[in-house]
């Protein structure tokens, strides 16, 4: 591929919200919003992983439907590759949907159990109207079986028959078949056995090597996320808090959030000086978010100010984005 | 990028032989032919088929098969046992009792297949339109639902009957106002599960279109639990048609029916035990033929039960 043309992003999503209606009491007239994506925003280059970690509950999965619109914004800009992908609408959103891919968490839920694995796999392609014949249909399912590892003698199988690591190999495969540019991973490990993630884990980086497309790899696992991303985005109730660089994630996390998720690694070496940060309160309802920084109910350096001004999401050096009134100013476990 | 990323892995050679030749690949055409090889395999459910179909024949070739007229009354042979000239007997009318349950296999079969069937197709669509769509559309219909089901079934069936005179039309209508609303809570129920599905996801991420979810992604996937409606709805209509008619709220004589037969035949029950046995034994065949193929049915829709 051409270097200046990789140069273009892939995808810019800018100030994307969505707010999902929360039940209110009985009689009350008033809504209430369960912000479950507040005002995110990124950019992703082609070939690039961008890693999204983040407790469970905190937006990662509506943020990953939001981008491909399985889930309507209910603000926000998506361009992909230049083009306003919220106004698209009939074939040309069809087509662009060609190029957009998703990989799911559960891997018995995500496979159609009406369908043989060879018709699981042939869908995007039919959908798509992708060839006229069967038969070119076949064969390029069959080699999008042998791409991921799957021997196409099982083509006729249903997807019962298998074990959690090869569906997901069949979701992997139904999610190449159309040589897509992204593909949003939501959580695609973690159902499966730890021996089996790395592998698939493996397979997703090799398919990205030789097929170049993008991954918005989404996991609350920070051992997941520093295997296969080259820039991660920490989020923390529907809001970016920390963004950068996966070295420099890793190497200078300066959020407290990040650090505190740090802390909780198990550290491969003995003599590890680090201490565990402990987050202190339970996490707060998105439908009613504290005030100021959304992490000051539970921020082990909360100051005054956390509490009534909000830190903007702001550059700390090369590309290294934070949002947090104490940025760089900091050391881990104070 | 496109079509060469493919070419680097492609093996396809060695794989051709296997996959395309000997392998399964060739020889599997989709999802209802692989059923229907599943269903040909359960011996019981393919002999109910075969008694289910001369039923059905028997009901179209009536006229063709019955020896006389069922409404002709021969009053030189009233309550006859069974001969070579009349096999099931006559009735207290001198009519021909074979010829009426030849002839009564129309109504039942009629009010059990037409009628279950556009109730199902009401209670699916209505059922599948709550579900998928929810929100207003879903609650106006579940409103509805709920009016139809605080009723007793025989009880609302009656006043129908009683209300709107008698009539195999009415009949028809208040057996169908019953039972769409049993298939369209299931529906319902299965959609509202199936539509969160993953891979009802998967397919919208690649453009499908609604007819497309509803067609490969909701339809197969409730299929087993439709089929289960309709086939045990049959004979269940069959049933109620029969009580009805029992009730002398059903099909009017002469118009020959099954349950109008054995309530007529209840009086002369010990005198001439054949005259009621006959279309009892008739309804029991068909409903018991339903039954046991649409079990089958229902295990060769699911590739689960794949042995
Ligand atoms: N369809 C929905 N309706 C209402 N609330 C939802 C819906 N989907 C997600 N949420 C809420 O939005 C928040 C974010 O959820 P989610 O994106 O699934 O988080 P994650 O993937 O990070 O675990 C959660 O509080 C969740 O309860
Ligand atoms: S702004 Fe304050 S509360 Fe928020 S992360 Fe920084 S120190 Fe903690
Ligand atoms: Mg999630």
């Amino acid at each position: 591929m051409n270097e200046k043309m990789s140069q273009a992003p892939l995808l810019e999503v800018k100030h994307l919200r969505k707010l999902f209606p929360a039940k209110s009491g009985f009689l009350s007239k008033e809504k209430t919003f369960i912000k479950a994506v507040d005002d995110v925003s990124f950019t992703l280059m082609p070939r690039e992983t961008l890693g999204v970690v983040g407790e469970s509950g905190c937006g990662k999965s509506t943020m990953g439907r939001s981008v491909l619109r399985l889930i309507q914004p209910t603000s926000g800009e998506i361009l992909y590759k230049g083009q306003d992908f919220m106004k698209l609408s009939g074939a040309d959103l069809r087509r662009v949907r060609s190029e957009m891919q998703i990989i799911f968490q559960d891997p018995y839920a995500s496979l159609n159990p009406r369908m043989t694995v060879g018709e699981i796999i042939a869908e995007p392609l039919n959908i798509q109207k992708k060839y006229s014949s069967k038969e070119e249909t076949r064969d390029h399912v069959v080699k999008a079986m042998e791409v991921v590892g799957l021997n196409p003698k099982y083509y006729t199988r249903y997807p019962h028959e298998f074990s959690g690591g090869q569906r997901q190999r069949i979701g992997i495969a139904r999610a190449i078949v159309l040589e897509p540019s992204l593909i949003v991973c939501d959580e695609p490990v973690s159902a499966l056995d730890v021996s089996i993630q790395s592998q698939v884990l493996n397979l997703l980086k090799d398919l990205q090597s030789s097929m170049g497309m993008a991954y918005i790899f989404i996991s609350h696992n920070l051992s997941v996320i520093k295997h296969i991303s080259d820039r991660v985005m920490v989020m923390y109730l529907g809001h970016v808090v920390e963004m950068a660089k996966k070295t420099e994630l890793f190497s200078n996390p300066s959020h407290p959030y990040t650090q505190a998720l740090m802390s909780a690694i198990p550290l491969p070496e003995r003599h590890s000086k680090r201490k565990k940060i402990i987050l202190q309160g339970d996490l707060p309802s998105p439908a009613n978010p504290p005030s100021g920084c959304i992490f000051h109910t539970r921020c082990f350096m909360a100051q005054e100010i956390c509490s009534t001004q909000k830190p903007e999401l702001k550059d700390i050096g090369g590309g290294h984005y934070c949002a947090c009134h104490f940025c760089g100013k900091c050391q881990q476990g104070e | 990028m496109s079509k060469k990323v493919f070419g680097f892995f492609n093996k396809q050679k060695e794989y051709e032989k296997e996959v395309l030749e000997n392998g399964t690949a060739a020889r599997y055409s989709g999802f209802y032919a692989d059923s229907f090889k599943r269903l040909k395999k359960n011996k019981m459910a393919m002999f109910c088929a075969i008694v289910l179909i001369l039923i059905i024949l028997v009901a179209i070739f009536a006229p063709l098969l019955a020896p006389y007229d069922p409404t002709y009354q021969d009053y030189s042979a009233v309550l006859a046992s069974p001969s070579l000239a009349h096999p099931f007997g006559t009735d207290e009318y001198g009519r021909d009792i074979l010829s009426r349950i030849i002839y009564g296999s129309r109504v039942s079969i009629s009010i059990g297949i037409v009628a279950q069937v556009v109730a199902s197709l009401v209670g699916v669509t209505l059922g599948a339109v709550a579900g998928y769509y929810g929100g207003v559309v879903d609650s106006i219909i579940s409103r509805i639902m709920e009016i139809f089901q605080a009723f007793p079934d025989l009880i609302f069936a009656m006043a129908i009957m009683t209300f709107m005179g008698k009539g195999v039309l009415n009949l028809f209508i208040a057996l169908r106002l019953l039972t769409w609303v049993r298939t369209a809570r299931m529906i319902r129920g299965s959609v509202m599960q199936l539509k969160e599905k993953e891979y009802i996801e998967a397919s919208r991420a690649n453009g499908a279109s609604t007819f497309w979810i509803i067609t490969k992604g909701l339809i197969p996937n409730c299929l087993s639990t439709i089929i289960v409606m309709v086939t045990l709805g049959i004979p269940n209509a069959i049933m109620y048609e029969a009580s009805l008619s029992f009730l002398g709220i059903g099909i009017q004589p002469p118009t020959p029916s099954w349950g109008n037969m054995i309530s007529a035949a209840q009086t002369f029950i010990s005198y001439r035990p054949v005259y009621s046995i006959m279309p009892g034994i008739a309804i029991m065949i068909t409903v018991i033929a339903f039954n046991i193929f649409g079990d089958g049915l229902r295990d060769a829709l699911d590739p689960k039960l794949k042995s």
